[in-house]
């Protein structure tokens, strides 16, 4: 970041703002995409596709934008989901509340493991997280009412708001896919504010961005509590489409599967989570008939991916394109 | 199995999920399995050479038409295996899934296929909550559950005169399980428990939790734990000296056969484990191990043969009900009874649960041993009534009518 004369400055923040309306204008390509998906395609994988998706896009605002790799965010994704479940089957809240309520215990988890974590960087912020999380984990395989291995089970769908019905998986669809929508305009959103150009410049510079007056580390904890309440969101809203949330979501695989998904996609890019997350989540579902070949494909990628084009597949993309994508 | 490994790369695929299977009448059995994880070895390219036997003893078509059976990796993840099942169910006209090797996979597998009123064959799951609290009327519970093996150790050995047991056990909801039923039966056969001692999954270190085991003095050391944790409660008893005086022996609740060839007969020799299947048994059991193992160069477990049981039993009440309707189909599996190499008249229990006889066993010695697979003998038969959760403990509403 070094000063730049004014036009270029200017030419800068052009460009800044065409990208800005060139994702707009994807976004709402992808919307329409969507709106039509669940005619051609089995509406539940791309329900399990939009939540992933959801997840990465929360954990690549955190490691491409705040620079901060968390290795513990299956902790949020997976105790939003517990809680959401409970909160739907045990207090019978309506999904909407139940989601509320599993992203909220995320946010508060966030708070507490982000106002630890951010006071070390590099390897020690991510064995930081990664030590929080597995604490979470032996919780959930521990406490009561999460059920060990077995997970909560049968979470019922309910009505929305009280009112619609929810049960078919097309009903659920429409949900997911606000909710969704909601979560990929909200992130745009602070990448592009004045919040989000702060964050870019502690990730570049962290001194430089002390000595310019900012308080770092409230930027760094306030992009950590938004990125794990984003994640619980997903979290939650997996719960309520596959009616049940178990150690899966909360084991540290999860946290490792979410940094593969982000990597393979675009670090840093906006969009690129959501392809990754699209192969990912792909992977896993077509490739289940390939019994052990899954792991050594999925691995074969991953090599792929790191060797040939580290800056993932839209990375790749957007410098073909000379665009932030 | 209708994709190619190209096709499952590009967006493309997605679209051709999405065209459905017309036509009834075709049975379309799905098996879903871990296939690459930690289970993968009792479960996994077993089962599928298990499948293939089952098909060529029952004949390769039924009502007129082939039988079909896909396979699928659940990879141990609760949203992958839901996901498969659903569109199996949704898009591909499966009617049975069996298998279902984890016992969180295989409650949310239960619970979709009652509410698409299809079939589920649980066969390599242990949870017992499978018949019990989260029973249903499209479920059979196969093999064997966590009750089944852990009441059939504590009766058999505490009738035997080994009466005051110490219990040493992981500490979550499964450990808890599996002491419960076992300090249950021990009592009722008039046993008395000493002690336990809780330990965390997945602990290297077990020697202060087995010292305690042994300094009480107990008859038997019950192992409630499973894996990793039980292989490494064996090596450490034996480094102690545990189980080899005389005075105290060791008992796994919840022991594979595949865990004992793991750890070797030095180290597991003399512990006694309940299973309803050992290759090994009477001819019947060695002719399918034998055809088993020319394809596997092992020997099959119990999940292996359950799957053979399940595949073939389902088949058979399809044919005696000459259709692949959901309810004809699971009237005629109640009616018939099941007999097959593994199972002699078993019956399906109102709950699901499949009433066959359990087997316990001791581990046999080094010397004692012909073979790398020869590793178990035979002490007791816990007849199906005596293994079985009592109806009146049983926590499904089915049982109470």
């Amino acid at each position: 970041m070094t000063v730049a004369p004014a036009a270029n400055f200017a030419s800068r923040v052009r460009k800044s703002e065409a990208d800005e309306q060139l994702h707009l204008r994807l976004i709402a390509a992808f919307t329409l995409l969507l709106v039509a998906a669940p005619f051609f395609v089995y509406p539940v994988f791309v329900m399990k596709f939009l939540c992933f998706a959801l997840f990465a896009l929360a954990f690549n605002l955190l490691l491409g934008f705040g620079g901060l790799l968390s290795f513990g965010h299956a902790a949020f994704f997976g105790s939003a989901s517990y809680i959401s479940a409970h909160a739907a089957k045990v207090w019978g809240l309506t999904p909407e509340l139940a989601i509320i309520a599993g992203s909220a215990t995320a946010s508060v988890l966030g708070l507490i493991f982000g106002w630890l974590a951010i006071r070390r960087q590099g390897i020690y912020f991510a064995m930081i997280t990664l030590a929080l999380a597995q604490m979470i984990y032996f919780f959930a395989l521990q406490a009561r009412f999460t059920g060990g291995e077995d997970g909560i089970q049968a979470v019922p769908r309910g009505n929305l708001f009280g009112l619609i019905d929810i049960g078919s998986d097309f009903a659920t669809y429409w949900l997911v896919l606000a909710i969704f929508l909601g979560g990929l305009v909200l992130i745009h959103r602070v990448i592009y504010s004045p919040f989000g150009q702060v964050l870019k410049a502690i990730r570049e510079n962290e001194p430089r961005a002390i000595s310019l007056g900012y308080n770092t580390d409230r930027y760094k904890l306030l992009v950590f509590v938004l990125s794990a309440t984003i994640s619980g969101v997903a979290g939650a809203a997996k719960a309520i489409v596959f009616q049940i949330a178990s150690l899966t979501d909360v084991h540290w695989s999860m946290s490792g599967e979410v940094v593969l998904m982000t990597l393979v996609g675009g670090l840093g890019t906006v969009f690129g989570p959501i392809v990754g997350a699209l192969v990912v989540v792909l992977m896993q579902s077509y490739l289940a008939h390939f019994g052990a070949w899954i792991v050594v494909i999925q691995g074969t990628i991953f090599v792929v991916v790191v060797m040939l084009f580290r800056e993932g597949i839209v990375g790749v993309l957007a410098r073909l394109a000379r665009r932030t994508l | 199995m209708r994709k190619s490994g190209i096709a499952a790369l590009a967006i493309v695929a997605i679209a051709f999920a999405g065209s459905a299977e017309a036509g009834d009448g075709k049975v379309k059995i799905g098996i879903l399995h871990d296939a690459s994880g930690p289970y993968s070895q009792n479960q996994g390219p077993g089962d599928v050479v298990s499948v293939k036997l089952a098909l060529e003893d029952f004949g390769k078509q039924v009502l007129g038409k082939d039988i079909e059976v896909v396979f699928a990796d659940h990879q141990n993840k609760t949203d992958v295996g839901t996901l498969v099942a659903r569109k199996w169910y949704d898009v591909e006209n499966v009617d049975a899934i069996i298998g279902l090797g984890n016992s969180a996979v295989a409650l949310a597998v239960q619970q979709l296929t009652k509410e698409k009123n299809k079939i589920d064959i649980p066969v390599a799951a242990s949870a017992s909550s499978l018949t019990g609290k989260q029973c249903s009327t499209n479920g059979f519970h196969w093999v064997h559950d966590t009750y089944n093996v852990a009441a059939s150790t504590a009766r058999a050995l505490t009738k035997s005169g080994n009466d005051t047991w110490f219990f040493v056990t992981v500490d979550y909801a499964f450990g808890h399980a599996l002491e419960a039923d076992a300090k249950k039966v021990v009592e009722q056969s008039g046993g008395k428990v000493v002690g336990r001692v809780q330990h965390p999954i997945f602990t290297p270190d077990l020697s202060s939790f087995l010292l305690q085991a042994k300094s009480s003095g107990a008859k038997v050391i019950g192992l409630a734990n499973a894996g990793i944790d039980t292989v490494n409660s064996l090596k450490q008893a034996r480094e102690f000296g545990i189980g080899r005086d005389g005075k105290q022996r060791l008992a796994s609740l919840l022991f594979l056969i595949t865990d004992v060839h793991g750890a070797g007969l030095e180290v597991a020799q003399g512990l006694t484990v309940t299973l309803p299947f050992y290759w090994d048994q009477n001819d019947e059991t060695r002719a399918f191990a034998k055809r088993w193992s020319a394809e596997m160069k092992r020997q099959p477990t119990m999940y292996h043969a359950g799957t053979y049981s399940a595949v073939t039993h389902y088949l058979k009440a399809v044919k005696a009900a000459n259709t692949d309707d959901t309810d004809a189909v699971i009237k005629k599996m109640r009616e018939l009874p099941i007999n097959d190499f593994m199972t002699k008249n078993g019956r399906i229990r109102e709950d699901g649960h499949v009433m066959r006889d359990m087997y316990v066993f001791e581990v046999k010695k080094p010397s004692e041993s012909k073979g790398e697979w020869d590793l178990l003998k035979q002490v007791a038969v816990i007849s199906a009534q005596d293994a079985a959760v009592p109806v009146a403990e049983s926590e499904c509403p089915l049982l109470k009518k």
